[in-house]
C-alpha cells in the first residue's frame, strides 16, 4: 500500500497518486533527443499538430454534417459554408490538413529512408508509422466520401470496384463493403462512422505505439551516430552541455519544434485562406449524379503515385503492381541489408536509390493524374510504375554489397 | 546554412509535384484540340460580340457554307451598330417585344421569355441587334434549328427586320432599359428561366414565395417541375442548379463559358446570353453570395491569422535561440 501524506501543494498531491513527477521527467524534461538534429526532426510534431487540427475541426463539423445522401451535399455546402458561423473556415482548415497531413507525412517517410532510421532496432517505428500511413490514407478516402460531390460518388466507385479482384469478379464482395448495388445511402453512412469513429480510434492507438516504439532506441541523428543516451544525459544533467550529445524533449527540442511549427502554419493558413482549391477539387462542388461521369475521374494528390501504379498495366496485372507497391513498403527495413546507420549522402549507391525513388514517385505522382488518353504521359507512366516495382529488389542488392562504414570515418 | 539548404531541397519537391497535379494537369486535362492536333486556345474577348469565336469554330469544322453564313451575319451586325440609332423611333418597335417579353410568367415554346427590363445595361450592344436578326444565329446555337425546330423568339425576324429599325429598338434599350441593376436582377433576368438556384430559393419561375399551407406549397411545387419539364423538353436536359456553379468551376472557365458556351462545351444547348463586362459581374457576384458568400470574410480575416503566425514565429525563434544558446 502506497504511502500517502498531507500534500502542501496540487503539484504534490497529484505527485503522490499519479507520479506527476516522474511521469513529466520520463516524458518530458529527461527524454533524450539528440542534438545533432535539422528542421527535419520537427515533422513529427507538425504531424501530431496537424492531427490535432483536424480532430477538432472535424469535430466543429460533425456537428452539423448529415450524413444522408439527400442531406449531406447541402449540409456541407449550404449549411456549413453559409449559416454556422465560421463553418466554412472550419471546413477549409479540415479540408487544407487533410491533404497536407499527407505532405508531412511523405516529408517525414522520406527522411526516415535518408537517415536509415528505419533500421537496427528502429524496425518498429517504421511498422508502426506504416500502420499510421494506411490508417490515414483510410481516414482520408472515408472523409472524401462525406461532402457527397461528383468526385466522392465516382472516386468511391472506383475505388471499391477494386474489391472486384479484376478477373475473380467478387462483385459480391464489392457490393457487401458497398451495403448497395452502387455507392448510396448505406455506403455514405458506413464510411461516416469509419472517418469519425473507427478510424480515428486507430490511429489514435497507432500514434501512441509510434511513439512507444521510439523511446527505447530513441530518435535517430543527422549523422547516424551510435549515441550512449545515458552517458551523453549525465552529461547535460551535469551542466556540460556543450560537451553532451543529447537535450532534452523540453523545453529544449520543443522549442526548435514550435518554431517550425509557426512557420509550418503560415503556409498553412495561406492554403486555407487563399489556395484551398488543390485540396478541395472544384469538381467535388457538383452534387454526386450516379448517370453523369466525369470526364476525368482521379483521386487527391497523395493517392496518385499509387494509383498510377494500377493503372498502367492490365487489370489483373494492375491489381498485383498495386498489391505489391501498397504492401512493399512494409518491408523496407529488412529489404535494406546495409549494416549501416547513416544518412544517404554517405551510403554510396544507396543515395542514388533513394533520389530516383523519390523522382520516380513524383513522375507516378504526375502520371497519375495527367489523361492517359495521351500515349507520351501512358509511357511515361508504365516505365515509372515499372520502375516502382524494381526499386524493391534494386534496394536489396544495392544494400547487400554496401561497405560497412567505419566508426569516426 | 545546411538548415537552408535542406529546406530548399524539400520546398523545391514539393513545389515541384504541386505544379505538376495541379496548374499543369488541369491544364492538360481540359485542354481542347482541333482535328490537326492543334490546341484551341480559348480566351474571352471581354464580353463584346463580334463573331469571332462562331467563325473560328466553323472554320474548325471545314465547313465552308457555315463560314459563309456566320461571316455575312457578323459583319452585318458590325455595319447596324454603326448606325444611328433613335430611341424615340425604337420605342413602337420594343413595344412588339413587349407582346413576349412582358413578365408574365408563361412558357412560350421552352422558356419564359426574359424581362428586359435591364437589357440595355446587362447585354452588350452588339448581342442586342445580333438576337434580334436571328436570335439562334446570335446564340451560336444555329445547329439546334438546322432541321424543323424554330427558335421560340424566331418570328422576331419577321417582326423587325429593317436594319435602321433594329437600331432604333437597341437604341431605345441602351437608353430606357439600363439605368442600376442588382446582381439579383441581372441574374433573374440573363439565367432564371432556365437555372434554379436552391440556395438562394430561385426556381425557373423565379423566387419561391412562403406558403401558409402546405396544399399550396405543394401546388406550387408541382408548377415548378412542370415549368422545369417544359425547360428539359426544349433544352434535351434540365441544365443544372447553379448553387455551387462558382466552385465548382474556375474563373476562366465562367468567363469563357458565358462568353460562349460552344467553346467551352461544343455542342451544348446552353445558349449565348450576351451578357456584357458588367452583367457578367453583376451575376457572378449573385452566384459568388450564393456559392460562396464567406468569400469576403475569409480575405478579410486571412491576412489576421497569417499575421498572428508569423508574429508568432518570430517569437518562437527568439525562444528557440535563447534555450540553444548554450548547446554549442
Amino acid at each position: 500500500m502506497a504511502h500517502f501524506e498531507k500534500a502542501n501543494s496540487l503539484n504534490e498531491w497529484l505527485d503522490q497518486r499519479i507520479a506527476l513527477n516522474t511521469l513529466k521527467k520520463v516524458l518530458n524534461t529527461e527524454y533524450w533527443i539528440p542534438k545533432d538534429i535539422n528542421f527535419l526532426w520537427a515533422m513529427g510534431m507538425i504531424l501530431a499538430a496537424t492531427f490535432g487540427i483536424l480532430v477538432v475541426s472535424g469535430i466543429f463539423l460533425l456537428m452539423y454534417y448529415k450524413p444522408d445522401t439527400n442531406l449531406a451535399f447541402d449540409s456541407v455546402n449550404y449549411t456549413i459554408m453559409s449559416e454556422v458561423g465560421y463553418g466554412w473556415l472550419w471546413r477549409h482548415i479540415h479540408g487544407i490538413g487533410a491533404s497536407i497531413v499527407f505532405l508531412i507525412i511523405y516529408i517525414h517517410m522520406f527522411v526516415g529512408i535518408y537517415y536509415g532510421s528505419y533500421k537496427r532496432g528502429r524496425e518498429l517505428i517504421w511498422l508502426s508509422g506504416m500502420g499510421l500511413f494506411v490508417a490515414f490514407s483510410a481516414e482520408a478516402f472515408s472523409g472524401y466520401m462525406l461532402p457527397w460531390g461528383q468526385m466522392s460518388y465516382w472516386a468511391g466507385m472506383v475505388i471499391t470496384n477494386l474489391f472486384s479482384g479484376g478477373s475473380l469478379e467478387a462483385y459480391g464482395l464489392v457490393e457487401w463493403i458497398r451495403g448497395d448495388y452502387v455507392p448510396g445511402d448505406a455506403y455514405l453512412t458506413r464510411f461516416f462512422m469509419l472517418h469519425v469513429f473507427l478510424i480515428p480510434l486507430v490511429i489514435i492507438g497507432l500514434i501512441v505505439l509510434h511513439f512507444g516504439t521510439l523511446r527505447i532506441p530513441h530518435v535517430n541523428n543527422q549523422e547516424g551516430a551510435d549515441i550512449d543516451f545515458e552517458e551523453a544525459a549525465e552529461l547535460y544533467k551535469a551542466g556540460k552541455k556543450k560537451e553532451s550529445k543529447v537535450i532534452p524533449f523540453s523545453p529544449v527540442f520543443l522549442s526548435k519544434d514550435i518554431f517550425v511549427m509557426g512557420v509550418y502554419f503560415i503556409l498553412f493558413f495561406y492554403l486555407v485562406f487563399y489556395n484551398f482549391n488543390f485540396a478541395m477539387d472544384p469538381v467535388n462542388f457538383d452534387p454526386a449524379d450516379g448517370l453523369k461521369t466525369p470526364a476525368h475521374i482521379y483521386p487527391e494528390w497523395y493517392f496518385l503515385w499509387s494509383y498510377e501504379i494500377l493503372r498502367p498495366f492490365s487489370k489483373d496485372v494492375g491489381l498485383i503492381a498495386f498489391g505489391i507497391a501498397q504492401a512493399a513498403l512494409f518491408f523496407l527495413p529488412f529489404i535494406d541489408r546495409s549494416p549501416n546507420v547513416a544518412p544517404a549522402h554517405k551510403r554510396g549507391l544507396f543515395q542514388v536509390w533513394f533520389w530516383v525513388l523519390l523522382i520516380d514517385m513524383i513522375v507516378l505522382t504526375a502520371m497519375g493524374k495527367l489523361p492517359p488518353t495521351d500515349p507520351t504521359f501512358a509511357f511515361i507512366g508504365l516505365v515509372s510504375a515499372v520502375l516502382f516495382l524494381l526499386m524493391g529488389p534494386a534496394l536489396f542488392i544495392i544494400t547487400m554489397f554496401e561497405k560497412k562504414i567505419e566508426k569516426g570515418a | 546554412m545546411r538548415e537552408l539548404k535542406i529546406f530548399a531541397i524539400v520546398a523545391f519537391f514539393s513545389f515541384l509535384t504541386y505544379y505538376l497535379v495541379e496548374p499543369y494537369a488541369h491544364h492538360e486535362m481540359h485542354k481542347k484540340m482541333d482535328a490537326n492536333g492543334v490546341e484551341i486556345k480559348i480566351e474571352s474577348h471581354g464580353f463584346t460580340y463580334d463573331g469571332t469565336d462562331d467563325i473560328a469554330e466553323a472554320e474548325r469544322a471545314g465547313d465552308a457554307a457555315r463560314v459563309a453564313v456566320k461571316k455575312a451575319f457578323w459583319t452585318d451586325v458590325v455595319e447596324v451598330s454603326k448606325l444611328k440609332g433613335d430611341a424615340t423611333a425604337g420605342e413602337a418597335g420594343f413595344g412588339m417585344c413587349l407582346g413576349c417579353h412582358n413578365g408574365a410568367n408563361m412558357n412560350m415554346g421552352g422558356v419564359i421569355p426574359p424581362n428586359l427590363d435591364h437589357a440595355g445595361a446587362i447585354y452588350d450592344k452588339n448581342y442586342l441587334i445580333a438576337v434580334i436578326k436571328d436570335p439562334a444565329m446570335a446564340s451560336n446555337v444555329d445547329h439546334k434549328y438546322a432541321d424543323t425546330m424554330m427558335h421560340p423568339m424566331g418570328s422576331i425576324k419577321a417582326m423587325l427586320s429593317d436594319n435602321q429599325q433594329i437600331a432604333d429598338v437597341v437604341a431605345y434599350m441602351l437608353e430606357h432599359k439600363a439605368g442600376e441593376v442588382t446582381p439579383k436582377e441581372a441574374f433573374t433576368e440573363a439565367c432564371v428561366r432556365c437555372h434554379a438556384v436552391r440556395y438562394t430559393k430561385t426556381t425557373q419561375l423565379g423566387d419561391t414565395p412562403k406558403f401558409k399551407h402546405k396544399k399550396d406549397e405543394l401546388a406550387y411545387e408541382i408548377k415548378v417541375i412542370e415549368e422545369q419539364d417544359m425547360v428539359k423538353a426544349y433544352m434535351g436536359n434540365l441544365p443544372p442548379d447553379l448553387s455551387m456553379m462558382i466552385r465548382a468551376r474556375g474563373e476562366h472557365f465562367m468567363e469563357t463559358f458565358i462568353e460562349n458556351p460552344q467553346g467551352q462545351l461544343p455542342g451544348t444547348s446552353m445558349p449565348r446570353v450576351g451578357l456584357n463586362h458588367e452583367g457578367y459581374e453583376k451575376v457572378k457576384e449573385y452566384l459568388t453570395e450564393a456559392g460562396d458568400p464567406s468569400k469576403k470574410a475569409r480575405e478579410e480575416l486571412g491576412p489576421w491569422v497569417i499575421g498572428f503566425f508569423v508574429l508568432f514565429s518570430i517569437l518562437a525563434f527568439l525562444w528557440k535561440k535563447s534555450m540553444w544558446r548554450d548547446l554549442h
